[in-house]
């Protein structure tokens, strides 16, 4: 349960959303178009980064252009690289005008009563959403418990010795192309900590100290939690963010120390126009619990498997993953849990929904490593299809080196019954809102997972998404 | 003004097979009209075809209401007419809560989408904006679930998934409560229940046909016609109605069973 403070803070947040602006920074640096070593050193400059960091990102631009792209999964060949800004300061997104913003956008925004005030910013012309007084009230609670959250150059910055202790150590470089980007270019994001035992009530929201660069293209978010601490952290919001930028490469590194517990909600919902490739892993240890809620419903193509490595005895893993691929969308979601100590136990489910021609492929790898004995896993994906140019793909890779274990895995493909959009239909609930209400019943266990008010926009955005599906 | 579903010479064939051969029937509001007959007479035959499903064709005759043909309307705009159909086996929505379905349903049904729409303009609307008030709903489905005696868990469950047979005949009941249709047909809505079950069941459409609805009773034992007085009994046989006349009909078929109307339509026949 919240605390009285959590309450009163909850309840500010309401009022103060629809005010939060900001004076936005006048100073504005574009990197030129494509990549290579020199742009590595104009970031690295402007962001005034200490040498390592420097040395670091042009290693990993070295990796990024030595390694292929990956050929397992969507297709990536719209990406052009050498038309990309790798590098923009968030005050250059303002340069545009709401006038530029794309009619089904602001209409969108319409419909899901987004306050006037967000809508620029999730436009991609304001620069900075900071909800001032609510964010700092909260904040000056963390910091009494001696908890970090600030953005992720912040953290480079003024904790120094912790960020490069962890830094780059659950994913580093090498790992796949993308994160080698990353590595090369990172640009915003948030940077966590939170103290032994520190229990926060309030989930930390991305969303209350965002601006431009950090929902920008190659954020960066590292989040540590210290023995026995737990925090729920959200990430983006069910409002469709535009942005005419084509690529965005995310890489999120969690470390959930012994009997901690860390939960992850991802909402994405970028404009279609968007390749979303994304490498997020957590490492959990003894006893902890790492949980990854991740919703896809926007971009053109995401590729995104949350990962949680289990190292220690009893850790346990859940991923709920929830995808929406609507026409000329391809969601490629799932998750990876490795089971590397014993007793570790963890649990995937996902939802996905596909309609319009849309395609989405449930992507899965479950490990039991040598010595992870007694361990327990259950697989569970359930696909809904919509109409018959639809399609739904699994791709589950099951690898277990042990004999005393339980691994389950079940996947189911559906199709809207008849009897049930009749039954709907005859209470006077027509065919495409028996239908959205249908789908929100298919999704409905992974949303009553995600804090309140975002369930509620979650429902809305899944209506406005079926809306004209029908017939 | 007193609503009136009239059934006439109505033919229904499902993929190809005719099912119903000429029905006649009249309905209307504050009347019981029982309908009897054996398994696979095409007793839910006809109350699909007349609450709109799609896979029942009619072939020939029509339904009226008030004098106008409801052929050419879906399931939706039949129910916002006042038609209702408590079907025999109520389909589970897992995930949907009942007090979400009912509240999207009512809003629906009462007009506060029609409402909200043309206030906007034509524009379009916040969702979620065009339904009925949460807190004037709540009242209403809290009133109603302790009138109808249905427990007020129901309404956070998911929409008839893992109720019993029972419950599931309950909920029924109560959504009619709260859809206040004008006229509604029961289908075997006392099948399966345990004489507790029936009586609860009973009395929620007894308060109903008193508040002004009109049922249509359809049910293979005239068990529940212990609870429901009808006004009107008729037999169904081998798709079509042959004998209509006062309660005392229920009572011969469960005296002398189905075979007493064979006998009778043979020698109507000979």
């Amino acid at each position: 349960m919240a605390t009285e403070v959590d309450r009163k803070a909850l309840e500010g947040i309401k009022d103060e959303y629809e005010y939060g602006w900001s004076t936005p920074e006048d100073y504005t640096f574009k990197a030129r178009k494509g990549l290579d070593h020199d742009i590595i050193d104009q970031i690295s400059d402007m962001k005034g980064e200490p040498d390592w960091m420097r040395q670091f990102r042009h290693k990993a631009l070295n990796i990024f252009l030595s390694k292929p792209m990956p050929n397992w999964g969507p297709d990536l060949s719209g990406i052009d690289y050498d038309d990309i800004y790798f590098y923009i300061k968030p005050t250059d997104h303002t340069g545009e005008s709401w006038d530029d913003v794309p009619e089904n956008i602001k209409e969108t925004f319409d419909r899901l009563g987004v306050p006037e005030a967000e809508r620029k910013f999730l436009a991609g012309v304001g620069a900075q959403y900071e909800s001032e007084m609510v964010y700092h009230s909260l904040r000056e609670e963390w910091e009494k418990l001696g908890v970090v959250f600030v953005s992720i150059e912040d953290g480079l910055k003024h904790h120094e010795d912790l960020f490069r202790e962890y830094f780059s150590t659950v994913i580093p470089p090498t790992d796949n192309k993308f994160a080698a980007l990353n590595s090369a270019v990172w640009s915003g994001g948030s940077f966590i900590y939170v103290p032994p035992g520190v229990k926060l009530e309030i989930p930390l929201q991305a969303y209350f100290r965002i601006n431009a660069e950090s929902m920008g293209q190659f954020e960066r978010t590292i989040i540590i939690i210290d023995e026995g601490a737990s925090i729920h952290y959200i990430e983006g919001c069910t409002a469709p963010i535009y942005d005419k930028d084509s690529l965005h490469s995310g890489v999120i590194e969690i470390i959930v120390k012994k009997n901690a517990r860390c939960r992850y909600s991802t909402i994405q919902n970028w404009s279609n126009n968007v390749y979303n490739l994304v490498t997020q892993r957590a490492l959990a240890y003894e006893g902890a619990t790492m949980e990854w809620v991740d919703s896809n419903l926007g971009s053109k193509v995401t590729m995104k498997y949350p990962a949680v490595f289990m190292l220690g005895e009893g850790a346990h893993a859940e991923i709920l993953s929830l995808a929406f691929a609507g026409k000329g969308q391809h969601q490629d979601a799932g998750g990876k849990v490795v089971h590397a100590a014993p007793n570790t136990s963890s649990k995937i489910i996902s939802k996905s929904i596909s309609k319009n021609g849309g395609r989405s492929s449930y992507r899965g790898l479950l490990k039991v490593g040598k010595g992870a004995h007694g361990s327990k896993s259950q697989v569970v994906c359930d696909a809904l299809l919509l109409d018959s140019e639809s399609r739904s793909d699994t791709y589950p890779y099951i690898e277990v080196a042990e004999d005393d274990v339980e691994v389950g895995h079940e996947a189911s493909v559906s199709k809207i019954g008849e009897e049930q959009l009749f039954y709907l239909m005859s209470r006077g609930i027509s065919e495409e809102e028996a239908t959205s209400m249908i789908v929100g019943g298919f999704i409905e266990p992974l949303v009553k997972e995600l804090p309140m008010e975002y369930a509620v926009e979650m429902n809305r955005l899944i209506q406005l998404q079926m809306e004209g599906s029908v017939g | 003004m007193t609503d009136i579903l009239e059934v006439t010479d109505l033919h229904v064939a499902v993929e190809g097979t005719e099912i119903l051969k000429g029905v006649d029937l009249t309905l209307q509001q504050g009347e019981v009209h029982a309908l009897m007959g054996p398994n696979g007479s095409g007793k839910s035959t006809m109350s699909y075809a007349i609450a709109g499903h799609p896979h029942y064709e009619v072939t020939s005759g029509d339904i009226l209401w008030n004098g106008e043909s409801i052929l050419g309307l879906d399931a939706d705009e039949r129910a916002k007419l006042g038609i209702f159909l408590a079907f025999q086996y109520p389909v589970a929505i897992p995930g949907v809560s009942f007090a979400n379905f009912l509240r999207a349903a009512v809003s629906s049904v009462r007009g506060y989408k029609e409402r909200a729409r043309a206030e906007a303009g034509g524009g379009n609307k916040v969702i979620g904006s065009e339904l009925m008030p949460m807190r004037e709903f709540r009242q209403e489905l809290l009133a109603k679930m302790d009138r109808f005696d249905v427990d007020r868990t129901f309404a956070r469950r998911y929409l008839n998934d893992g109720f019993s047979g029972g419950e599931k005949k309950r909920g029924e009941v109560l959504q009619m409560a709260m859809l206040e249709p004008k006229i509604a047909i029961l289908d075997e809505s006392d099948s399966g229940l345990d004489i507790d079950a029936l009586r609860i069941v009973s009395e929620g459409i007894n308060k109903l046909v008193a508040d002004g609805m009109g049922a249509l009773l359809i049910t293979h034992y005239q068990r529940i016609l212990n609870y429901v007085k009808p006004d009107k009994v008729s037999v169904f046989y081998q798709g079509r109605i042959v004998k209509t006349g006062g309660p005392e009909i229920a009572h011969m078929l469960d005296e002398r069973g189905y075979a007493w109307v064979e006998e009778e339509l043979a020698q109507a026949l000979a």
